[in-house]
């Protein structure tokens, strides 16, 4: 099915709404922050208009460097997390009957309306000394006592791959449903078994799209801020943590926005090599 | 034995049963064509030849082992799906040899083995199109090389042609035909066109509601049709009541049939005429009384329709034997004892 391209500028008509929400609750508040960015910081209260690069030269350390790295890696961690536990789930999933198909996506909706506060809290009970999960592996006789896995890296990564897995799926889904599937069953009539035929049709198929989830999830991950503070160490604290802190703890917009301004051009910058490098990849 | 042995193979989805105590031996190098109506479970017996289902009961022997759990890739089959189901991620070489890099085959061998298929579907120079930039006809092609690229013990095919119009498919019935006998390979077909089965088949399996009605030679199904349902499905018939006295003499819309042998017993069943062995003459002189209803002169053949006892019946004839009649004209039938096939009703 295709659609002719709008010929006329009245075709244009259906896009005015969603296009001024989006100048409305995007462009101008992001347009505000580039601004803010440049201003400089009143120590009495809040910011004086100016034209400074302070602020971004003040980031440029390699204190707020190394919290940089250390946010680009978590949040491409738990992407590929994210990505390796949903793409063979949601195989299964739409390989599934229908009734066990809707439950799960019943189950993954509900953890979509935990919010980060709960979901850091539970995982932060969970991996306690006192009440936490390896209280279980004693019980069973797996450990001889228990011990707190938080704060540490495992326990930030763990949450945040909790708390991002559902949308991954949900992505992912409509892909998986859609695709044929006397494709693997070809595949295993020429030889493959079902984990191979999985690597060789399953995957390459859907490559676009796994990698336009790679960059949602990574994206989404990035922004995380309440997870890394709850169950990390302050080395675990991401880039957003460091937005937040300076914006309203520290009162400081200007560099709050510089940071922010910094972390949307590097991620702009990732995501721009991720499809140049899948696009060459497809070519070869 | 070697080929392929059916014994007793059922498969029931929850109460349903769709496919039935099915028997059936395929002789090495044999073309075989499974012949029915849409849902009477010809993809599903394919299916669990391919080992895509399992059965609920009987056993499927290949060369004397049994192959009934035999996983799908072990069994080294080629299949062409209904849908082709070919790789919208590779290209057409990468398509044809995904069965050999699968199996460990060195670069240089599958670049010879492709070149070697694409010339054997008059695709050479293809192997490096995305399979998205084909032509139905070259897809098809594409598949049915994929499938053969092992040479394998096997080939399956549900309803390859379907998707292909009329003039292509006939033409590469004929291809396929000429392809499977060139390699001696042994070939079951799934389709539902009984004209593209009588083109390709050594022996044609009709079947209806999961059960296998008659397996054998073209020519025989359609002389010789074993009940009224394969004598309907294939090609036109005539299907006439008759009943028959103790002498074995049978009547016919009231009138007596010469020389045609009742089997001891039966008293009445139905009888299957081809319309080309209809034979129109004038009235009375022993045949059946009839009134012209219709007639559908189609350049290659003439059909006439009668109707006689309240019951329609077709003839068939070519040009050069043009029968002289017009609609409303009162004619008389003949039917030669030959040419009828006495079928219980
Ligand atoms: N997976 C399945 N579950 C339930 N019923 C099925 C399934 N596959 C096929 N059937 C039923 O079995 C019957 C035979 O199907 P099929 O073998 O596809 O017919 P054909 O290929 O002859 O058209 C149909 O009535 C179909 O609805
Ligand atoms: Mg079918």
């Amino acid at each position: 099915m295709r659609r002719e391209a709008p010929q006329r500028l009245a075709d244009y008509g259906p896009l005015l709404f969603p296009a001024g929400m989006l100048i409305v609750f995007f462009v101008i508040p992001f347009a505000t922050m580039i601004a803010v960015s440049f201003f400089q910081r009143d120590p009495a209260g809040f910011y004086s208009t100016a034209f400074v690069f302070d602020n971004y030269a003040r980031f440029l350390s390699l204190f707020f460097g190394k919290v940089l790295g250390f946010s680009l890696f978590l949040a491409v961690t738990v992407a590929i997390c994210c990505v390796v536990i949903a793409v063979p789930f949601t195989y299964l999933l739409s390989r599934a009957r229908r009734r066990t198909q809707v439950l799960w996506l019943v189950a993954l909706l509900s953890v979509l309306s935990l919010s980060e506060v709960i979901i850091g809290f539970a995982w932060s009970t969970l991996f306690s000394r006192t009440a936490g999960i390896t209280n279980l592996l004693v019980a069973i006789g797996l450990m001889s006592e228990p011990v707190a896995l938080n704060p540490s890296f495992g326990a930030v990564l763990t949450a945040m791959v909790y708390q991002a897995l559902p949308y991954t799926v949900l992505v992912l889904y409509p892909a998986l449903v859609r695709l044929d599937p006397t494709l693997t069953e070809a595949a295993r009539t020429l030889g493959a078994s079902p984990v191979k035929s999985f690597f060789t049709v399953v995957v390459p198929a859907l490559r676009n799209t796994i990698v336009a989830t790679l960059i949602m999830v990574f994206i989404f991950a990035l922004g995380s801020y309440l997870l890394p503070q709850i169950l990390g160490r302050p080395q675990h604290w991401t880039l957003s943590v460091l937005i937040t802190d300076q914006a309203i703890y520290q009162s400081n917009m200007p560099f709050a926005a510089a940071m922010a301004v910094f972390l949307v051009l590097v991620t702009l910058g990732l995501v721009g090599l991720t499809l140049i490098a899948t696009r060459k990849g497809e070519a070869a | 034995m070697s080929g392929l042995t059916l014994q007793n193979v059922t498969k029931e989805f929850g109460t349903f049963t769709a496919v039935k105590n099915v028997d059936l031996t395929v002789p090495h190098g044999t073309f075989v064509c499974l012949l029915g109506p849409s849902g009477c479970g010809k993809t599903t017996l394919m299916r669990m030849i391919a080992g895509l289902d399992l059965p609920t009961d009987g056993a499927i022997r290949l060369d004397g082992a049994d192959i009934t759990r035999v996983p799908t890739h072990k069994r080294d089959l080629g299949m062409v799906f209904q849908s082709l189901a070919l790789f919208p991620h590779l290209t057409v070489g990468e398509n044809i040899a995904y069965s050999l890099r699968i199996r460990g085959v060195g670069k240089e061998d599958q670049k010879k083995r492709v070149d070697e298929l694409l010339s054997m579907i008059h695709l050479s120079g293809y192997a490096d199109r995305p399979v998205a930039k084909l032509s139905g006809g070259q897809r098809q092609r594409v598949a049915i090389a994929r499938a053969l690229a092992i040479s394998p013990k096997l080939f399956l095919l549900d309803e390859p042609l379907s998707a292909l119009d009329a003039k292509l498919r006939e033409a590469m019935q004929v291809e396929l035909r000429q392809l499977q006998q060139r390699l001696g390979i042994t070939t079951i077909v799934v389709t539902h066109d009984q004209r593209e089965a009588m083109t390709m088949a050594d022996t044609v399996v009709v079947m209806n509601s999961g059960e296998i009605r008659q397996a054998a030679a073209p020519v025989e199904i359609y002389r010789r049709p074993a009940d009224t349902f394969v004598a309907d499905f294939i090609g036109m018939t005539n299907l006439i009541d008759f009943s028959a006295d103790s002498a074995g003499r049978a009547t016919v819309l009231g009138t007596v049939v010469e020389n045609l042998a009742v089997p001891a017993g039966l008293s009445r069943g139905v009888l299957s005429v081809r319309p080309e062995d209809v034979h129109l003459t004038a009235p009375g002189h022993g045949a059946i009384d009839a009134k012209v209803t219709f007639v559908r002169d189609l350049g290659g053949t003439i059909e006439t329709f009668v109707e006689g006892g309240g019951k329609q019946i077709v003839a068939v004839s070519m040009p050069n034997a043009r029968p002289d009649v017009s609609v409303g004209q009162d004619v008389g039938i003949k039917l030669s004892s030959d040419a009828c096939v006495v079928l219980k009703s």
